[in-house]
């Protein structure tokens, strides 16, 4: 199978792999990269729980060949921290428990990084709207909104 | 004085070595002890564990839905490189099930294959390719048999037998009877009948199935990780199926994502990935996709229920006559328990004098159904209180009305001998109807928009284990040492829901020590006391009682141990847990100094705490009667607000407002979740979710066609918290994950009948089904419309 050198930025840390032209970045940062915050929920496009940010921009990892991220700069969970503390958004899912049992968390809490970085102070409809193709089978998303909300607000 | 100064009055070695002031801990909003893990990806769940070099496991599935295995030719498969082990039926020492006595499924199918997609061979490669490609090289030769994808088809009299011994392919048969139900019947002012229909659905877990077996070829042991609800039926199972002594094998569960029932009785791919690892010699990590989800399945079965319910004028029950048909798939797991709580739980919410109840559990060639949130019991409710709302306007009554005029007065025994010791219920109608206006905005709304009230409840874990084994229901152990740190170690499945933060709690609590102190290690058989695991709600109650007793004995032996060192009697010594005092004086010893002298002579302590539920109230003597029966049940009240689309049939659901008695929320922010969580999954059923299959093969096994409601068209959830100390719980805690789940789906369609005068009896209240029943409401109207007319007519000529 062919193969190539990847040349990317994750989590501001500059990266060379080779890799196969048809790996999937979640694969690629899930077992090259080690970075196991990135989540499969599904078969490919369906939960959001393997959302990254590529540029800055909400994608799925599931569905992102990773050899067309060459140059890019890919933000995963693990990146967010800041001196080794939960962000700000992090530590609102966790005090209003915006997290159960955590499987969706990752991809959640990065959909809703993009919609903070782009509107710092959304209502609520944009919330939902930035957060419609993650899938949460535990919160029934009330404390999700919540968590969001509470982030926004404290960034104010 | 200052602050600054007041802090100054701290000895200064008292300063550093403290840890935050002693508060409550129980009743506290508290975040998740391993919450952080979550939000910051740290959280390893199974299939996120460094297994290095892992074999790659993979599972062949059946194309046909039912038929004879004559031959499964390996040969080609095996003679791939890189092809290390392949397994079949034959592999395996025994079959499994859930439930002891309804043993009869295979890891791989053995002789006969029952559904489409059963598993049957497996194999472990290097790589996924290379396990692909052996897959691809397995030949399967199957005779084809009838197969039957509705419970109707498999009853039918010349239908043939999916296992030997069912006559008519009925896995369970109930038959009860408690009271005077014809005399009931006839007494009553009103009765109505009706029927309804319920589609199967799946839990949906976030997390796909996942398991890493690793075996060590040298002392024959097997370690297992995986994504359990329940690490010791599983570590029961393993050894049944690998035919392998238990205290060779280590069950351990890391991180889980959801369960919801999914993941209570041990599956196949984790005695597969087990048998593969010993075949291999090696370590096997089985990662299985959300189609294999689906296929493992284990929901909530198709339903079908006949529901008859007499009343007096005044609204309270005389006599109820149910028959229930579960469609369970193929083969018995949960299923007879399943049958039995939808009889148990469906009046025994009220107080109910007479109730006859037939059920029919249903061998068909569909994935097996299994437990599901809300076991047994959610569509059960849904017909319950949907008629119930209907007597209640045929009647005139409001339908509180209906429902106070048949509540609970503990303590009470139901007519099915399920023993009520607290009963919130009074309290979480108050607070529904104040809070969602009830009175003065029901009737006021627009044509399209209403209003529904529905209860429920549910048990705080089963009375009775499912394995005899005269153990206590619940074991916790606490270990202090040299650092001052206490450990809790339990076998409790904490999925999500919150467990092992809840037991910290209890134990910072009796301690009055701070959670710091506080650390949970959970689910590693070879750490941990077994725990019968995280299903029937049980975990909070039963768990939580053993919690609170093994930290009441850690805490007494430090106070004997201060006593001591301070020479005075245990009596005189006043508790605060960071520090302790002799009463009435200025002498004391911090914590550290209390632990240094309980651990003379005897180094690290180790502390036991067991519950078990009293036998009053484990159910009473007939048939099945283990089935319902706890020592706590919870009970919910909710009120739903709806509009419906007539043109199209869209429901949106517009507000909840939910009042759930937990007894004690020993963690009320958790509790808030848990209660907004199940109330919404009950919404995913009432609303959008069915599984469908054409001729056994599955239509939706993905989460675009199964349709899980996204944050877009999820609604405010208001909950309340009632709170009435049940004399057994924990505090007087009770469950908070279940019972308000099944409340959503009635209170649903009784508030499409209050926004356009509708009567769903079907779930889901798809946009499909809503607009074909309008029409049929239509036409209806407009044939008994046009019959009248001609009737005039005819009596004008």
């Amino acid at each position: 199978m062919a193969k190539r050198l990847l040349a990317l930025t994750v989590n501001g840390r500059a990266r060379e792999d080779a890799v196969a032209d048809h790996a999937l970045l979640v694969d690629y940062l899930r077992t090259t990269a080690g970075l196991t915050g990135t989540k499969q929920g599904c078969d490919g496009g369906e939960c959001g729980a393997c959302t990254v940010l590529i540029d800055g921009q909400p994608r799925l990892a599931c569905i992102t060949l990773a050899v067309t991220c060459e140059g890019r700069r890919v933000e995963t969970i693990e990146g967010l921290a800041e001196d080794g503390r939960m962000s700000r958004l992090q530590r609102m899912f966790h005090e209003k428990l915006g997290a159960q049992c955590g499987f969706c968390t990752p991809g959640m809490i990065m959909a809703a990084e993009a919609l903070l970085r782009r509107m710092p102070h959304p209502d609520e409809q944009a919330i939902r709207d930035a957060l419609s193709g993650n899938l949460c089978r535990c919160t029934g998303y009330v404390k999700i909104i919540e968590a969001v909300r509470a982030a926004a607000t404290d960034a104010g | 004085m200052t602050s600054a100064a007041r802090h100054s009055t701290v000895p200064p070695a008292a300063q550093a070595a403290a840890v935050a002031p002693a508060a409550h801990a129980a009743g506290q909003r508290t975040p998740l002890i391993d919450g952080i893990e979550k939000v910051t990806g740290r959280a390893r769940y199974t299939a996120d564990l460094p297994f290095g070099d892992a074999l790659v496991g993979r599972i062949l599935r059946s194309p046909v839905a039912h038929g004879e295995i004559r031959g499964i030719d390996t040969r080609a498969a095996l003679a791939i490189p890189g092809v290390r082990a392949v397994v079949t039926g034959t592999d395996f020492a025994a079959p499994y099930g859930v439930i002891p006595i309804a043993q009869n499924e295979w890891p791989l199918a053995r002789g006969r294959i029952r559904y489409r997609g059963e598993p049957v061979a497996a194999v472990a490669a290097v790589d996924a390719e290379t396990a692909d490609a052996a897959l691809a090289a397995i030949v399967l030769d199957i005779e084809p048999l009838p197969a039957y994808f509705s419970a109707a088809d498999a009853r039918a009299p010349d239908a043939v037998r999916l296992h030997e011994k069912k006559a008519g392919n009925i896995e369970r048969e109930v038959d009860q009877s408690f009271g005077e139900v014809d005399a009931g019947f006839e007494t009553a002012d009103l009765v109505c009948e009706e029927t309804y229909h319920y589609a199967e659905v799946a839990h949906g877990q976030i997390e796909l199935n996942a398991a890493v077996a690793a075996w060590e070829p040298e002392h024959e042991r097997l370690t297992t990780h995986s994504v359990t609800q329940v690490p010791y039926y599983l570590h029961l199972t393993l050894a049944q199926c690998l035919g392998i002594d238990t205290s060779q094998i280590r069950v351990i569960k890391p991180f889980v994502g959801g369960g919801f029932g999914h993941r209570v009785e041990p599956l196949n791919f984790e005695m597969v990935a087990a048998a593969l690892a010993r075949a291999a010699g090696g370590t096997v990590k089985v990662l299985l996709s959300r189609e294999d989800g689906f296929l493992t399945h284990r929901g909530r079965p198709e339903t079908d229920i006949r529901l008859k319910i007499a009343m007096a004028k005044t609204g309270a029950i005389t006599a109820v006559d149910c028959e229930i048909v579960q469609r369970g798939g193929a083969y018995g797991g949960y299923g007879l328990v399943t049958i039995l709580y939808a009889g148990a739980l469906l009046h025994a919410l009220y107080m109910v004098p007479a109730v006859r109840y037939r059920g029919f559990r249903v061998y068909t060639n569909t994935p097996p159904c299994g437990a599901m949130r809300g076991h047994g019991a959610v569509d059960a409710r849904h017909a319950f209180e949907s008629l119930l709302d209907r007597m209640a306007a045929e009647l005139g009554l409001d339908p509180f009305a209906v429902r106070r005029a048949n509540l609970i007065t503990p303590p009470f025994r139901t007519i099915n001998d399920l023993q009520v010791n607290s009963c919130g219920l009074p309290a979480c109608l108050e607070w529904v109807e104040e809070a969602s206006g009830w009175k003065t905005r029901r009737g006021a709304l627009p044509r399209g928009r209403g209003m529904g009230l529905a209860c429920s409840h549910y048990v705080s874990g089963s009375a009775k284990p499912v394995h005899w084994s005269g153990e206590p229901h619940a074991v916790i152990h606490l270990k202090l040492d040299h650092d001052g740190g206490i450990t809790v170690l339990t076998g409790a499945s904490d999925i999500g829901q919150g467990s092992s933060t809840l037991l910290a709690q209890v134990v910072a609590e009796v301690m009055s020590l701070s959670l710091a102190r506080i650390r949970v290690i959970a689910t590693d058989s070879a750490l941990t006391p077994k725990d019968n695991g995280s299903y029937s709600s049980r975990v909070s109650f039963m768990v939580g009682n053993a919690a609170l007793r093994a930290a009441e004995e850690l805490k007494r032996i430090l106070v004997a141990a201060a006593a001591k060192r301070l020479e005075v009697s245990v009596d005189d010594i006043e508790w605060n847990g960071e520090h302790c005092l002799v009463a009435g004086t200025d002498r004391g010893l911090a914590f550290r100094e209390v632990v240094e002298a309980a651990l003379v002579d005897t180094g690290a302590l180790s502390v036991k705490g067991v519950w078990s539920t009293p036998p009053e109230t484990q159910g009473g003597k007939f048939r099945g009667a283990a089935v319902g029966s706890t020592a706590g049940f919870s009970y919910a009240a909710q009120v739903v607000e709806v509009s419906v689309d007539e043109d199209t049939g869209q429901v949106t659901v517009e507000r909840v407002w939910v009042a759930h008695d937990c007894g004690f929320a020993i963690n009320p922010l958790a509790v808030e979740g848990q209660v907004q969580g199940a109330v919404w999954m009950g919404m995913g059923q009432a609303l959008s979710e069915e599984t469908q299959y054409h001729e056994g093969l599955p239509l939706r096994p993905n989460m675009l066609d199964y349709r899980i409601p996204t944050i877009v068209e999820s609604p405010p959830i208001a909950v309340k918290l009632v709170e009435s100390r049940d004399p057994l719980g924990p505090f007087g805690a009770k469950e908070a994950s279940e019972g308000a789940l099944h409340g959503f789906a009635p209170a649903l369609t009784n508030a499409i009948h209050d926004a356009i005068g509708l009567r769903l009896t079907e779930l889901p209240a798809s946009p499909d089904r809503v607009f074909e029943a309008l029409v049929e409401v239509r036409r209806t109207e407009r044939l008994r419309a046009r019959a009248a007319a001609g009737g005039q007519r005819n009596a004008g000529n």
